[in-house]
């Protein structure tokens, strides 16, 4: 019961904080998590700013300056950072069950409906959840569909919503037309992040295992259950266990036939589907560095296909250039201080070498794992399962029935204009029934307007007709997940199909007998150009 | 020993109305059934004709006098890195499992997903409910979705305990929060070794499962502190109980 009670009233003790200490005000943000790293690199550093190791912050922690907090002996990893902060524990070792303040609790329509009874049954029928502000509900998968209780489940969500005066609630009213629905969004991961919901040093929890998306952003994000969201939803707050840290890092330049995706399958190939089973997978190295914000986010969506608890990318400059930008009108009416606290010290942020490397020397791991991403080949995942690694060249025989581009893994704007650049260099149209399925509805307007560098002035989906594929669908998660029988594209037959989504289990995308073929969008749109899975090293060298 | 004597006895006063998270007669009556009668559960009574019904070993591996938490029935035997999209497809996902009439509903879907090469279906046609109360899977079992509907709907469909080699992190946690099932971990691959309706037993205070068809006994990790959060019927109904949140005054 006192457990209970102090659920209630912590969440303040947040924002109580005393600014005048004699530290100057601006060392606040930056001194964040410098509690354990200091004592490992130089305690009395010349330049101020590199006390910082990148990344995380803590805002609540730099009350405890570091000469005071006694002695640290371990530099925490970048999960335990951001677990140490929301649980508001100075250290914490991997295995300890800790109660964590949750930042965002993110629901959709499938869990929804069903957290939301958990919540009502539990808390009670006249319950408030602890902060409408940081529920974001998002109808995402089920949406274009006749299904009546696939329809009811959204309107359970826009009734709740209503009811609890939730701030960020993306609807859907007229199915029939997305373009009229200006709050709808579309494939949750990817709308967490354009809405500007995914925030570093934060914890996110939401009732999808892709969740660990959001991990991208240098933040703390993983999947839960009805049940557990449904305890969120009144306390606010998990008990989660610390995970320990496998630590991947990949360096050198990117080869420009290669993608995310091709990294996620090599290293989910290499661990198997179970080889990061309660574990946290932190990415880095020069490659990590220099991906944009969209292939860290497909990096560290299939972190749950190795079994995975969260993934993360420490934020650098890249992180913080695209949070400025989706959260240009958040600014401006944030009243938050952790809000604002949190974005204020982005200057402080870059990533600078030597501070990485000594974080990285001091920080603990449970094992490393080492890629030349130069050396790497376009990779695919056969049927069925997400570890069943081959190259796209020595499936080059299986012939195809179709591709399939869309999800939260490879529906993003980046995803399709990698699919345009292959079209584009092959000048050919496509041998299989092509499907796209942006993922959101900003993806869907890139898709329609911006140009595709090189093309002279073409959009996407001018590229997309030209090469015969369908229509750009309605921003959803599809048929990535079967979904009801009249999902677009999904697979009511046993085809065999090339798609840029995460799984492919059997029946994952309808038929259970279907076969689906995991790849990156570069290798999709060279396989849709040939009919067979096809390198896309044979239409971009 | 101890602490599971101590955990069961709870259970026996415990109220059925005030605690399960879901609807769950089956795992409730199951967990009387076994205290009253032995070890003899429900389930056993709808055993295909060419098993033998009565087990006399079962019966005595579990004296009346010790309030042991035991299960008993048929078991579903299935292989390696069975995900959530094949225990409960994603089609039927839009039944919400809190709501009673599509707990149920969700509950004839269970392992509906497996692929054809599965020839004994783990519900006939027109039942909704299974009659193999255990499931024996292999490594990462209920990897893949978050979805909470997948140990939900093996708990619905009948089923009180999965045996497997090693569990995927959100469906293990799931089934504990939700109190469903027990997903017990075998010590060898027990999957391999047992086929689709052999009576086995499980007993969780010495965590080992007997196989009655083949006559062998397998070791189970022990459950540990998620044993006693399932037998009160969910993260909810346990910090009920333990007093770790208030009681519902309604």
């Amino acid at each position: 019961m006192e457990d209970m009670d102090k659920i209630k009233v912590q969440p303040k003790i947040l924002l109580q904080k005393k600014p005048n200490t004699s530290e100057p005000q601006k060392d606040l943000g930056r001194s964040g998590f410098s509690s354990s790293s200091s004592t490992i690199s130089i305690p009395k550093c010349k330049k101020p700013i590199s006390k910082k190791t990148v990344s995380v912050m803590a805002p609540q922690q730099s009350e405890r300056r570091p000469a005071t907090t006694g002695s640290v002996k371990t530099a925490l990893t970048m999960t335990e950072k951001i677990l140490a902060r929301a649980s508001e524990k100075p250290q914490l070792n991997p295995g300890e069950n800790v109660w964590v303040n949750v930042d965002i609790l993110m629901t959709h329509d499938v869990c929804g409906p069903g957290s939301i009874g958990i919540f009502k049954k539990e808390f009670g029928e006249d319950a408030k959840v602890w902060d409408r502000e940081k529920v974001v509900i998002i109808p995402d998968h089920y949406i274009f569909t006749k299904e009546e209780r696939a329809n009811r489940n959204v309107d359970i969500l826009r009734d709740f919503c209503n009811e609890q005066n939730i701030k960020y609630f993306y609807d859907i009213k007229d199915r029939s037309n997305f373009k009229a629905n200006p709050d709808y969004k579309g494939v949750c991961h990817v709308a967490l992040a354009q809405e500007g919901h995914c925030r570093p040093g934060e914890v996110l929890l939401g009732t999808d295992s892709h969740t660990c998306t959001a991990g991208a952003f240098g933040q703390f994000a993983t999947g839960i259950g009805n049940t557990d969201a449904g305890f969120v939803l009144g306390a606010g707050k998990l008990l989660l266990k610390v995970p320990p840290t496998l630590r991947f890092v990949m360096d050198g330049e990117m080869p420009d036939y290669l993608l995310a995706k091709d990294l996620i399958l090599q290293i989910i190939g290499e661990i198997s589907v179970a080889g990061a089973t309660y574990k946290s997978m932190e990415f880095v190295g020069t490659t990590v560095e220099s991906l944009t914000m969209e292939e860290r986010m497909t990096l560290c969506n299939m972190v749950v296909e190795a079994g995975g608890k969260n993934g993360v990318v420490p934020a650098d400059n890249t992180t913080f250039k695209y949070l400025e930008v989706c959260l240009a009108d958040f600014f401006m009416d944030c009243s938050s201080w952790l809000r604002i606290k949190h974005l204020c010290p982005m200057n402080q942020f870059i990533v600078m070498r030597k501070q990485v490397m000594a974080y990285f020397l001091a920080s603990r791991f449970l094992s490393e794992y080492r890629f030349d991403i130069p050396k790497l080949e376009p990779m695919v995942a056969k049927p069925h399962s997400p570890d069943n690694r081959a190259l796209a060249r020595e499936c080059k025989d299986v012939k195809i029935d179709r591709v399939y581009i869309g999800s939260c893994t490879g529906g993003k704007t980046e995803d399709f204009m990698a699919v345009a650049r292959v079209f584009l260099a092959s000048g050919n149209r496509v041998k299989v029934p092509t499907f796209l399925v942006p993922a959101t509805q900003k993806v869907w307007m890139d898709i329609f307007t911006l140009p595709v560098p090189g093309s002279g002035g073409k959009t996407c989906s001018q590229i997309f007709e030209e090469a015969g594929c369908d229509t750009p669908a309605s921003p959803s998660c599809g048929a990535c997940l079967g979904g009801p029988k009249d999902t677009h594209a999904r697979m009511n037959e046993p085809l065999v199909c090339v798609s840029t989504t995460n799984r492919n289990f059997p029946g994952r995308m309808g038929h259970r007998e279907g076969q689906i073929y995991l790849a990156s969008p570069y290798t999709a749109a060279a396989s849709a150009l040939t009919g067979y899975v096809t390198d896309p090293r044979e239409f971009l060298q | 020993m101890a602490l599971w004597s101590s955990s069961t006895t709870i259970s026996l006063s415990k109220n059925p109305n005030s605690s399960t998270t879901y609807p769950k007669p089956s795992l409730f009556f199951l967990s009387l059934v076994s205290l009253k009668l032995s070890s003899f559960k429900p389930l056993t009574s709808r055993a295909p004709p060419h098993q033998p019904l009565s087990i006399p070993r079962a019966a005595s591996t579990t004296p009346s006098t010790t309030p042991a938490t035991s299960f008993h029935g048929h078991c579903y035997v299935v292989g390696d890195n069975i995900d959530t999209d094949q225990i409960i497809p994603a089609e039927y996902l839009t039944l919400v499992p809190s709501n009673p009439n599509e707990y149920e509903k969700l509950g004839s879907y269970a392992l509906v997903g497996l692929p054809a090469t599965y020839k004994t279906r783990f519900i006939e046609p027109n039942q909704t409910k299974t009659k193999y109360a255990i499931v024996i899977g292999g490594d990462n079992f209920g990897c893949g979705s978050s979805r909470e509907h997948a140990p939900v709907a093996l708990g619905a469909a009948g089923v009180v305990a999965v045996v497997a080699d090693s569990y995927a992190r959100i469906f293990f946690r799931n089934s504990v929060a939700t109190g469903e099932i027990y997903p017990l971990e075998s010590e060898v691959r027990i999957c391999e070794e047992c086929k689709t309706g052999d009576l086995v037993s499980i007993e969780l205070a010495e965590s080992k499962l007997i196989n009655h068809t083949s006559g062998k006994e397998y070791k189970l990790k022990p459950i540990g502190d998620a044993g006693p959060v399932i037998e009160a019927g969910g993260i909810f109904a346990y910090a009920r109980k333990t007093g770790m949140i208030p009681s519902r005054t309604a």
